[in-house]
C-alpha cells in the first residue's frame, strides 16, 4: 500500500507570478480510483505536472508526500522505516518514478528514433536501479560496479543484477499489449511518433502497465477518445487497479469515463482549490448541473 | 540504447581515443610544402615520374590558390598555419608495404589499433582491413576469397607501382584534380598512404571493406588518398574510420576520395571519423556515378576544430541514384561545416540528402549543400531534409541549402527544421525513470538514428558511444 498526500498545496508558474494553485489537499491510496473534476483553468493539469516534478511550476507552500508500506516494491527490496515517506517536492522526476509516481500525459512527447521497446525497457531498468539508489543504506562506497564481462549473448545486453533483459521484457511487453488490444508492431514504432490521440492514450496506459506504479496520476486520458477506444482505455485503467493495485488519480473533465470506471471517490476543483468532495454520484451531479452549482454553494458558505 | 549497444558500450572509449603512443618514424619530412618536401615523399616512396610530376604540378597550384575566407559562416582558418605543419612521416616499421599478419606489427602500434578495436572489428566479418599509421599503411589484409574473384584491396602507394594503368586514369584526373580546391591541391602535392579498391565487372562483396586512420603525432598532417573503382554491375561497402590524440599543436587532415561507380555498380562508403579537437578537417571527396549506378554516403564528423566536408556526387548517366546521410556534432570551440553537393548531369537521376547536425556549448554546426540539375536532366529529383538540434542559446547551427536547377521537368524538396532539445520531451522520459543525462542521450540517440541504422553495428555503437562522451564533455 501507498498513499499520495497533498497538503495545502500552493504553486506558481516558474517564471512569473500567476498563482495557479490556492492550497489542494489530496489523498489518494493504492488500489483507489479517485476523479478530479473541473472547468478548464482551475489547476487540475497543474496539480498533476507538480506531482511528477515539472519544471515549469513553483511551490510556493506545501508538501507532496508519498508514503510507502514494507514491501511495496515486492521482497528484493527492503525499505527501512526511516525512509517510507519521501517529499516528493525534494525529488527529481526521475526519483518520483522510482517511488511508485506515474503521470499520464494529455499531450505526450513525440520522440524520433526510439523504439516503445527500447524506451520501456530504458525505463523499467533505470527506475529499478534508482529505487536500489534511494533505498541503500549507504553502505558499499558508491560501487558503481561496470560489469566489464557480458554474462549473456549480445542480443540479451549485460543483464546486471536485477536488470530485466530483452528477451524477459519482450515477453512481458506482449503480454500487456494484449491486454489493452494494441496491436504488436506498436512495439517497433517510434514512441508516440506518428500515433493518434487515441493510440497515444493507450500507450500512456500501457506504460503505467510496464512500470507498475503505486500511484499514477493520468491527465484527462479520456481526451480525444472514441466510444471503442474509451472503453480500451478504461479497462486498462481498471485492471491497473486490479491487477496491480495501482491507486489512480483521474483527472477529466466529463462523467463520460467515469461510466467505464467507476471512482472511490470525486473531487471538484475551482480556482486552485479543492472545494468539494463526495462519492461517484457527485460526478453524475455535474454531468446534469454544471459547475456553477459547486460554485455558488462554496462561496456562499465561505 | 538497445541491447548490443549496452553490450558493446563496456569498452572504454574514452580511454581508447586519448591515449597517445611515443612517436615513432623513420622518415620525417621538414615541416612547410616545398618541392623539396614533395620530392622527399616522392623519393621515399620510389614513385614513377608521372606521379612526381602530378605531385609537383598540384603543388604549383596549390600555391597559386587562395585560401577560401569569404564563404558565409564559414570556419576560421586562420590559426591554420600549413608552413608549419610536418607533411610526411613514414612510421619506422620493417616492412615498407605494411604486413598482412597482425602479429607482425611492432607491439605499439599494434597496441594502438588493439585499443581502438582494429583486429575485434576484422574479425566480426569484413572482407578486408587495412590500417594507417601516421603516413603509411602499416597493416593490410584481404580474405582469399574476395583476391579470387579479383577484388583488389590495397594501400594506394603499392597500387601506384603495381597497378599503375587503373591508378594513372583515374588518379586526381577527372573526379577530384587538384585545381578543385586549395586542399585538393595540397593533397595532390603531399598525398601519402589511403586505400585502392577495385571490384572486378558483376562481383559483389557481401562484407564491408574497412580502413582506419590514425594519427599520432603531434603537429602532424594525414592526406591519405582511397580511390575507389567499382567495374559494372559490382557492389562493395567501404568503411573508414580515423582518429587522433590532442596535442597542442593544431593537427592537418586533409585526404582526399575519387570513387568511380560504373554502369550499375552500387558504392557505400560510410566514415566516422572523431578526430582530436585540435585537428583541421579539409577534405576533397567526390564520385562520378555512371548510368543506373548508386553511390551513398554515410558520414559521421565528429571532433575536430574545424571541418570542411561536402562529399560530392556527379551522376553522370542516365538513372544514377546517390544517397547523402551525414551527421555532425559540434561541442565547444568546434566549427563543423559539412553537408552535400550533387551535380544531377543525366536525366532520371535521383538524390537524397539526410543532413542532422547536433550542437551543444556554444558549438557550432553548418549545412552547406548544393544540389545543381543541369538543363536536360529531365525527370530528376530530389530530396533535401536538414534537422539541427540545439543544446542550448549559446550553439548555433545554419542551413545554407543551394539549389541550382536549369531544368523545369523536375522534382525539387526541400525541408529543414532547427530545435533546442524540448523540455517537455525531457520531462517526458524522466517522468518514466530516466535521469536527465540519460534523456537527453536517448533523444539524440533518437535522433541520429536514420544514420547508425544504416552503419554496421560496431560502427553504430561506436558513434553512439562517441556522442554520447561528447554530450558528457569528457573528451578532450
Amino acid at each position: 500500500m501507498a498513499r499520495l498526500e497533498l497538503k495545502n498545496l500552493h504553486a506558481k508558474v516558474a517564471e512569473g507570478d500567476e498563482q495557479i494553485l490556492h492550497g489542494v489537499d489530496l489523498e489518494v491510496n493504492s488500489g483507489e480510483i479517485h476523479a478530479l473534476m473541473g472547468p478548464n483553468g482551475s489547476g487540475k493539469s497543474t496539480t498533476s505536472k507538480i506531482v511528477a516534478g515539472h519544471p515549469a511550476y513553483e511551490v510556493t507552500e506545501g508538501e507532496v508526500l508519498i508514503h510507502l508500506e514494507e514491501g511495496e516494491f515486492g521482497d528484493e527490496i527492503d525499505i527501512p522505516e526511516d525512509k517510507r515517506t519521501w517529499n516528493l517536492l525534494e525529488l527529481e522526476p526521475n526519483e518520483r518514478a522510482a517511488l511508485g509516481v506515474f503521470l499520464g500525459f494529455q499531450y505526450p512527447a513525440e520522440i524520433e528514433g526510439v523504439t516503445m521497446t527500447n524506451f520501456l525497457r530504458t525505463a523499467l531498468n533505470a527506475k529499478i536501479e534508482e529505487r536500489e539508489e534511494l533505498f541503500e543504506e549507504g553502505e558499499g562506497e558508491d560501487d558503481e560496479d561496470e560489469d566489464d564481462t557480458p554474462a549473456t549473448s549480445p542480443m540479451e545486453g549485460p543483464a546486471d543484477d536485477g536488470e530485466i533483459g530483452v528477451s524477459e521484457f519482450q515477453d512481458l511487453l506482449r503480454e500487456k499489449m494484449e491486454q489493452l488490444d494494441m496491436d504488436e508492431k506498436f512495439a517497433h514504432r517510434y514512441l508516440n511518433a506518428g500515433f493518434s490521440g487515441g493510440e497515444k492514450k493507450q500507450n500512456e496506459v500501457l506504460q503505467a502497465a510496464i512500470l507498475e506504479p503505486s500511484i499514477a496520476v493520468l491527465d484527462e486520458i479520456d481526451s480525444g477518445l472514441d466510444i471503442d477506444r474509451l472503453q480500451d482505455v478504461s479497462n486498462g485503467i481498471n485492471s491497473l487497479r486490479d491487477d496491480q493495485g495501482t491507486g489512480i488519480l483521474q483527472i477529466t473533465h466529463y462523467q463520460r469515463i467515469l461510466d467505464y470506471v467507476e471512482p472511490d471517490r470525486v473531487h471538484i476543483m475551482l480556482d486552485g482549490q479543492v472545494v468539494k468532495s463526495g462519492d461517484a454520484s457527485l460526478a453524475e451531479q455535474l454531468e446534469d448541473k454544471g459547475y456553477d452549482w459547486v460554485r455558488e454553494e462554496v462561496y456562499e458558505t465561505a | 540504447m538497445s541491447s548490443e549497444q549496452d553490450h558493446l558500450k563496456d569498452t572504454d572509449t574514452e580511454a581508447r581515443f586519448e591515449f597517445k603512443k611515443e612517436e615513432r618514424s623513420a622518415v620525417k619530412s621538414g615541416k612547410g610544402l616545398t618541392e623539396e618536401v614533395v620530392n622527399l615523399i616522392s623519393d621515399d616512396k620510389d614513385e614513377p615520374d608521372w606521379m612526381r610530376e602530378r605531385r609537383l604540378r598540384a603543388l604549383r597550384q596549390y600555391h597559386a590558390m587562395p585560401l577560401p575566407t569569404d564563404w558565409p559562416g564559414q570556419p576560421d582558418l586562420t590559426e591554420l598555419d600549413i608552413e608549419e605543419i610536418v607533411p610526411y612521416i613514414r612510421p619506422d616499421v620493417d616492412k615498407r608495404e605494411g604486413v598482412d599478419d597482425w602479429d607482425e606489427l611492432p607491439d605499439d602500434i599494434k597496441d594502438t589499433f588493439e585499443q581502438l578495436g582494429i583486429p575485434e572489428a576484422e574479425r566480426k566479418a569484413l572482407s578486408g582491413v587495412g590500417a594507417q599509421y601516421e603516413s603509411e599503411v602499416v597493416y593490410q589484409n584481404m580474405q582469399e576469397q574476395w583476391e579470387e574473384k579479383g577484388v583488389i584491396f590495397m594501400n594506394m602507394d603499392q597500387a601506384v607501382k603495381e597497378h599503375p594503368e587503373i591508378v594513372k586514369e583515374h588518379f586526381m584526373t577527372t573526379c577530384v584534380p587538384p585545381s578543385d580546391n586549395k586542399f585538393a591541391a595540397l593533397h595532390g602535392a603531399v598525398w601519402s598512404g589511403g586505400s585502392f579498391v577495385y571490384v572486378p565487372e558483376d562481383v559483389t562483396v557481401e562484407m564491408p571493406v574497412q580502413a582506419y586512420f590514425r594519427m599520432n603525432s603531434e603537429g602532424m598532417g594525414q592526406f591519405e588518398h582511397t580511390l575507389i573503382v567499382a567495374e559494372p554491375g559490382s557492389e562493395v561497402h567501404y568503411i573508414e574510420g580515423c582518429s587522433a590524440p590532442k596535442y597542442g599543436k593544431h593537427n592537418l587532415h586533409s585526404g582526399g576520395v575519387e570513387v568511380f561507380v560504373k554502369e550499375g555498380a552500387h558504392v557505400q562508403y560510410s566514415t566516422v571519423q572523431n578526430w582530436s579537437k585540435n585537428t583541421y578537417n579539409l577534405n576533397t571527396k567526390r564520385a562520378i556515378v555512371e548510368a543506373d549506378g548508386t553511390m551513398e554516403w554515410v558520414s559521421g564528423s565528429m571532433g575536430s576544430k574545424a571541418t570542411m566536408l561536402y562529399p560530392c556526387s556527379i551522376l553522370k548517366g542516365r538513372g544514377a541514384t546517390d544517397t547523402h546521410i551525414t551527421i555532425a556534432f559540434a561541442g565547444e570551440g568546434q566549427n563543423i561545416d559539412t553537408g552535400a553537393k550533387v551535380y544531377h548531369n543525366a536525366p532520371d537521376t535521383k538524390s537524397t540528402i539526410e543532413s542532422k547536425s547536433i550542437s551543444k556549448d556554444g558549438g557550432r554546426t553548418n549545412y552547406r549543400g548544393l544540389v545543381h540539375i543541369a538543363d536536360g536532366a529531365e525527370n530528376s529529383s530530389t530530396a533535401v531534409e536538414c534537422d539541427a538540434l540545439m543544446f542550448d542559446n549559446e550553439s548555433t547551427s545554419d542551413t545554407m541549402p543551394y539549389m541550382e536547377i536549369e531544368e523545369s521537368k523536375v522534382d525539387v524538396a526541400h525541408e529543414a527544421t532547427v530545435g533546442k532539445i524540448g523540455d517537455e520531451d525531457i520531462f517526458y522520459l524522466q517522468s518514466r525513470g530516466l535521469d536527465d543525462d540519460d534523456a537527453k542521450k536517448m533523444i539524440v540517440a533518437g535522433f541520429i538514428e536514420p544514420i547508425t541504422e544504416e552503419l554496421p553495428i560496431e560502427y553504430a555503437v561506436e558513434l553512439n558511444r562517441l556522442i554520447e562522451l561528447e554530450m558528457e564533455g569528457s573528451l578532450g
